[in-house]
């Protein structure tokens, strides 16, 4: 059984092959036709992702969220588009004309490049690269020379800090954000996104809960959502490193904000969520794309959630969380996953020889059980940790507010 | 066709595909540029002195603890794609190299070095 993706490719090869190219020309044709779909529909999705957020961020604040271009305000962005395309492009004065343009190039670019990696289904993947995992980490910090190269080039104060800010937020989200990519390459032992997909029987997000929480929070950062939208704290740097950019070179910058959470939404998928994996999806690799739209979705829904809900959080508090409490506990996490997985390997390999394998849900339930206890004890130790770091704090700024005294109403005007 | 082919391709696409809108930007859009318009938008001040200047080293802190941490992580890959076929002192191993690089961490906290000031 072929997927869509198979029977597409076999048709066109077919077709080129027919007409007198040689297979290799024929493979180059077809590879150049598919990224230039998919770059385009990563894109063009977005139209569609927008509305969405839109929508339902609006029903979260209690509103009814774009209503008037088409039926439920759906080509609400396609207008905005519209007016975008017909708005100046300013260029301010002082400004460095090269980075200046190439900053929201490259921004898009290190989005759309991500894709690359992702398997659709069983058997559709861009390419599946032996390093995978490394090659997401490399091109997703492409995003932050953008940030910078914006902030520099605009020649505004509140551009340059916001850049600033923004790149030492990123670059330190990128710790733990790496880190985490490293426990599905550990328990897979492959460093191929295909492969680490088809290794989840048991989702690794089931057996790994606190993994995967940690990669959430970390993408949230990268991908500068809410509560760690310090890109653009308007209340702070008006509009951080885009301050000066309008028309469609603003536009882009926006197209690939919403791309990334759109792409983090689909690493996770991945993953942490198995991908493609589902019922029947071996059998009829078509049905594995459609679960992983579907777990996409639910993801970049968590993210929309999350956008509607939480506060801001300030610059030393974002800092602070990251390399005072994610990273060392990262590094618990993986030190302790190692240890307790090898000695099990090593104490349990009489009793179960498939202990490593990842064929099937029977023969991963050991390995699973034993991951999903360590998860849960550095969890409970976190929660634990976090909540007596709230306290220490609540008590530190009792005492420094308590030399004050008391206001007492009606007694002033004496 | 090498894996890597696809990359390249996609690459180039993902250069032109944002480049476009841009330079259409600029072809249709209105351009009727002058001195105000175009002066440093600082929220209706004038903006005084050079953007360029000397910044906190902060800053450089935090990007020189950020550079151990991603050398360290990507000296963890490998061991983690070979971690299959280590035995249990391959895996000590590696983690005492983790442990190496968590004691730089607490040393760089107590130093205060990652304090936002």
């Amino acid at each position: 059984m072929g997927d869509i993706f198979t029977t597409i490719y076999n048709f066109l090869s077919g077709l080129l092959v027919g007409w007198g190219a040689s297979p290799i020309v024929a493979d180059a044709i077809i590879a150049f036709l598919a990224a230039a779909v998919l770059a385009t529909c990563v894109l063009l999705i977005l139209i569609f992702n927008i509305w969405l957020e839109r929508k339902v961020l609006g029903r979260i604040q209690d509103r009814i969220g774009p209503n008037r271009v088409g039926p439920y305000g759906i080509f609400q962005t396609v207008a905005d588009l519209l007016k975008l395309l017909t708005k100046e492009i300013i260029i301010p004065s002082g400004a460095d004309l090269v980075p200046f343009f190439l900053a929201p190039i490259i921004m898009v670019a290190s989005v759309i490049l991500v894709w690359a990696v992702i398997p659709f289904t069983a058997k559709t993947i861009g390419t599946d690269v032996n390093i995978g995992v490394l090659y997401l980490a490399a091109v997703g910090s492409l995003g932050i020379m953008a940030v910078l190269l914006a902030g520099w080039s605009s020649n505004n104060k509140y551009a340059l800090l916001g850049a600033f800010r923004a790149v030492a937020m990123l670059v330190s989200y990128e710790v733990p954000m790496i880190l985490m990519l490293m426990m599905p390459v550990l328990i897979t032992g492959s460093m191929r996104m295909g492969e680490i997909a088809a290794a989840q029987p048991i989702w690794y997000a089931f057996s790994m809960p606190l993994a995967a929480v940690i990669f959430l929070i970390a993408m949230t950062a990268e991908v500068g959502r809410s509560p760690f939208d310090l890109l653009e704290a308007e209340s702070e740097i008006v509009a951080g490193y885009q301050t000066e950019y309008s028309g469609f070179a603003f536009a882009m910058f926006y197209a690939a904000e919403w791309a990334h959470a759109f792409t983090m939404a689909a690493l996770i998928a991945t993953l942490f969520l198995g991908g493609w994996r589902g019922p029947g999806a071996e059998q009829y690799p078509t049905l594995g794309f459609i679960y992983f739209i579907i777990k996409t979705y639910a993801v970049y829904f968590l993210s929309i959630w999350s956008r509607g809900t939480l506060p801001r959080i300030r610059i030393d508090q974002v800092m602070s969380f990251c390399w005072k409490f994610l990273i060392p506990l990262s590094l618990i996490l993986i030190v302790l996953t190692t240890l307790a997985d090898k000695i099990a390997q090593t104490v349990l390999m009489e009793r179960f020889p498939d202990y490593m394998s990842t064929a099937s849900l029977v023969d991963m339930l050991p390995r699973a059980s034993i991951l999903l206890a360590v998860n849960l004890v550095v969890g409970a130790l976190a929660v634990w940790w976090i909540a007596l770091l709230g306290r220490r704090e609540r008590q530190r700024q009792e005492v420094a507010i308590s030399h004050l005294a008391p206001v007492e109403v009606g007694t002033a005007t004496k | 066709m090498g894996e890597w082919t696809f990359i390249a391709l996609l690459f180039i696409i993902s250069l032109i595909l944002p480049a476009v809108p841009i330079i259409a930007g600029r072809l249709l859009g209105p351009r009727k540029p002058n001195p105000l318009k175009n002066s440093t938008y600082e929220c209706g001040v004038e903006t005084v002195g050079d953007t360029w200047v000397q910044f906190k080293v902060q800053y450089y802190i935090f990007a020189l603890v950020f550079l151990i941490f991603d050398i360290e992580v990507v000296f963890l890959y490998p061991w983690a794609v070979a971690y299959h076929q280590l035995p249990l002192f391959g895996v000590v191993a590696g983690i005492v190299f983790i442990v190496t690089l968590a004691e730089a961490l607490i040393y760089a906290w107590r130093k205060g070095a990652l304090e936002w000031v």
